[in-house]
């Protein structure tokens, strides 16, 4: 029997533009165990940003609840919530969003930064993680002189460093060709054969395939939350 | 505070904007050294202009006559009088918030041509006579010899004391006068000593410098004045109004000498105090217009270091997204961007300070080397700024730098990760 990770519960939120009031969320309901790997899927404004935001407790949501590791997770300071974000939660971005003045260890060693740990070690910790992203060797580098494959590498190298419970990637391949894309996949997946859970955000059926479950959303609600049937028989692909 | 990492941001942050950061620093720059500058040169004009009467005691008073503008009692106007004697006895009698009393007399009357002879030297002087007292109002520095004491005036004893510009005239570059003899208006004076004045800018009777001064009794029975005196200075008790003492005086003196107390032009008055008290309030204003200009650039300075670091902001605005999703906290982000400001207002303001400083030293120097070689009195001298004043504009420059970074700051943490994300 495992945990939950996430637990979310007729989740409902709207974004208020003055008068105009755009309901995105309409009582969403789903629950991701721990170490599962998960896709969102959905067409543009089909809310799976904005319910990507809500699980990073990057936004903020009007009703319902949203249990993070059997936490309760409300509208809470930023103090409070940039400490979560550090604790359990690590990012993937689409333009990886690294920091550009920061050569590679820097910005992988950038999270244990904000929770203190001093510079040698961190930064020690920072090339262990680099070298097991095959990086080694450009850990001194910045960002500009990487390839598209190698940030996104170094980014979930950043996501990894403080042992989160769960990965939030979104669309973590969009904006890689797909022999990269197949590689940082790769990566992906064995990341969560680790025990992290991952939930990857994306509206590609070839990404989404990877994965051992999919979620569809349609204009705020969940259309589909099925297993996926190819995973079993198409692995690696 | 001074880990790797925060500065790293700094300076990254700077040399992303080399040429925007360096305007930005300049007007912090400007506003110090404005400010340093001017305080320097205002403290340097009160410098030039107090060292020319710093000595001079400033509860004091001059009282003249003139000739008189109104008839009274039978006597017609115009006509001229003169204090004397008893009058000096009188003030001392009767006025009682006077404390030194110093009659002088004025020898107008002696100063046709060269009067004043030594061997085959001589010069035209003015010839003053002097009692001990005003040295106590008016200090001298003895380069040789002695001033006028008691014993010289009470036993009307012919000697005198010579100016710098008398003794350069009449003697060899470092001969000793004391003890020689000059005649001065045909009579033979022995030279006591040699007086420079403490307080040049206050020409009282002529350049001091070409002072030659006598006893004032042996003036007084030498040159044929009687019992007269010319004017008189004094000081007041503490406690006195020297204004108020000065028109008791007055007031005492018209009386005496039957002139009409309503007779404003018969008498005159100089009223040290009341100078002193003027320029006082002149310094103050000068220092007053100095820090509302100077505080005035360095708060256009700082406007400047919170606009830039508003942009700044903006353009980091993803940057700070990223750090504050991978876990940030805002005080991070509040401490970095503060300390940015901080910094940079720092570090522009400290060179304003430095270049001030450095400027007000050269002038210094350069007007102490023009003082040496001029005649006329410069009312410059002496540029600085206290180290008071140095470590209160660092401080305002620290909290400058503060608050020209707290609206910046507080904005970078109000945008929400999210958005910051966004944003591109």
């Amino acid at each position: 029997m495992s945990k939950s990770i996430i637990r979310v519960e007729a989740l409902h939120k709207s974004y208020v533009n003055g008068k105009n009031s755009l309901h995105v969320l309409k009582g969403l309901t789903m629950n991701i165990q721990e170490g599962e790997m998960v896709s969102i899927m959905g067409s543009s404004g089909s809310g799976k940003s904005t319910l990507l935001n809500v699980l990073g407790i990057l936004d903020n949501y009007d009703a319902g609840s949203y249990h993070l590791d059997g936490i309760p997770i409300t509208r809470m300071n930023e103090t409070k919530a940039a400490r979560y974000r550090n604790q359990y939660i690590g990012f993937v971005f689409q333009s990886f969003n690294l920091i550009s003045f920061k050569n590679a260890v820097e910005n992988v060693a950038l999270p244990l930064y904000y929770q203190g740990v001093s510079r040698k070690k961190r930064n020690d910790l920072a090339l262990e993680y680099l070298g097991r992203m095959g990086l080694r060797e450009w850990a001194h580098h910045l960002p500009s002189e990487l390839s598209g494959g190698q940030k996104q590498r170094l980014a979930i190298a950043r996501a990894l460093i403080s042992k989160p419970k769960m990965i939030l990637a979104d669309e973590p391949t969009g904006a890689l060709d797909s022999q990269t894309s197949r590689e940082v996949m790769e990566l992906l997946k064995e990341v969560n054969q680790t025990g992290i859970a991952m939930v990857i955000v994306t509206h590609e059926n070839e990404i989404a395939a990877q994965t051992r479950r999919i979620i569809r959303l349609r204009d705020g609600i969940i259309e589909s939350d099925e297993v996926n049937a190819d995973f079993q028989t198409l692995p690696n692909t | 505070m001074f880990d790797q990492d925060r500065w790293q941001e700094i300076f990254s942050a700077i040399k992303q904007n080399k040429l925007r950061s360096a305007l930005t620093a300049f007007g912090v720059f400007w506003g110090i050294f404005m400010l340093i500058t001017m305080t320097g040169a205002g403290n340097g004009l009160v410098n030039g202009v107090t060292a020319g009467f710093k000595h001079f005691a400033t509860n004091s008073a001059f009282v003249w006559t003139s000739n008189t503008t109104k008839p009274y009692k039978g006597f017609r106007q115009g006509r001229p009088w003169n204090f004397n004697n008893e009058d000096m006895a009188t003030i001392r009698r009767e006025v009682p918030g006077v404390d030194l009393l110093a009659p002088k007399l004025q020898g107008w009357n002696l100063n046709q041509g060269e009067n004043v002879i030594r061997g085959l030297r001589t010069g035209a002087f003015n010839i003053v006579g002097e009692v001990p007292d005003f040295n106590r109002i008016d200090p001298n520095e003895m380069i040789y010899g002695r001033f006028i004491n008691e014993m010289d005036v009470e036993q009307k004893r012919k000697v005198c004391v010579i100016g710098e510009r008398v003794y350069e005239v009449l003697f060899d570059k470092d001969e000793n006068p004391v003890g020689e003899y000059i005649r001065v208006s045909g009579v033979w004076f022995q030279v006591i000593g040699v007086a420079r004045s403490l307080n040049p800018n206050v020409q009282i009777g002529g350049d001091k410098k070409e002072l030659v001064s006598l006893p004032f009794s042996t003036m007084q029975q030498s040159f044929n004045y009687g019992n007269e005196v010319h004017f008189f200075g004094f000081t007041t008790k503490s406690g006195y109004s020297v204004s108020e003492t000065a028109d008791a005086v007055t007031r005492l003196l018209k009386v005496k000498h039957s002139v009409d107390p309503d007779d404003l032009e018969a008498t005159g008055n100089f009223n040290v105090e009341e100078m002193a008290k003027t320029m006082n309030n002149m310094f103050l204003g000068i220092n007053l217009l100095i820090w509302i200009v100077g505080i005035g650039t360095l708060v256009a300075g700082a406007v400047g270091v919170s606009n830039i670091m508003l942009v700044t902001v903006r353009e980091r605005t993803k940057e700070i997204g990223i750090q504050r999703a991978i876990g940030a906290r805002p005080w991070t982000i509040i401490s970095q961007i503060l300390t940015e400001s901080v910094f940079l207002t720092t570090l522009a303001g400290f060179l304003g300070l430095a270049l001030g400083t450095l400027i007000l030293s050269a002038v210094s120097t350069g007007l102490k080397a023009a003082a040496a070689t001029s005649e006329e009195p410069i009312f410059f001298q002496d540029l600085n700024i206290g180290l008071a004043t140095a470590l209160l504009a660092l401080g305002v420059l620290v909290l400058t730098g503060f608050f020209a970074g707290l609206i910046p700051a507080r904005k970078a943490v109000r945008v929400k990760p999210i958005e910051a994300l966004r944003h591109e």
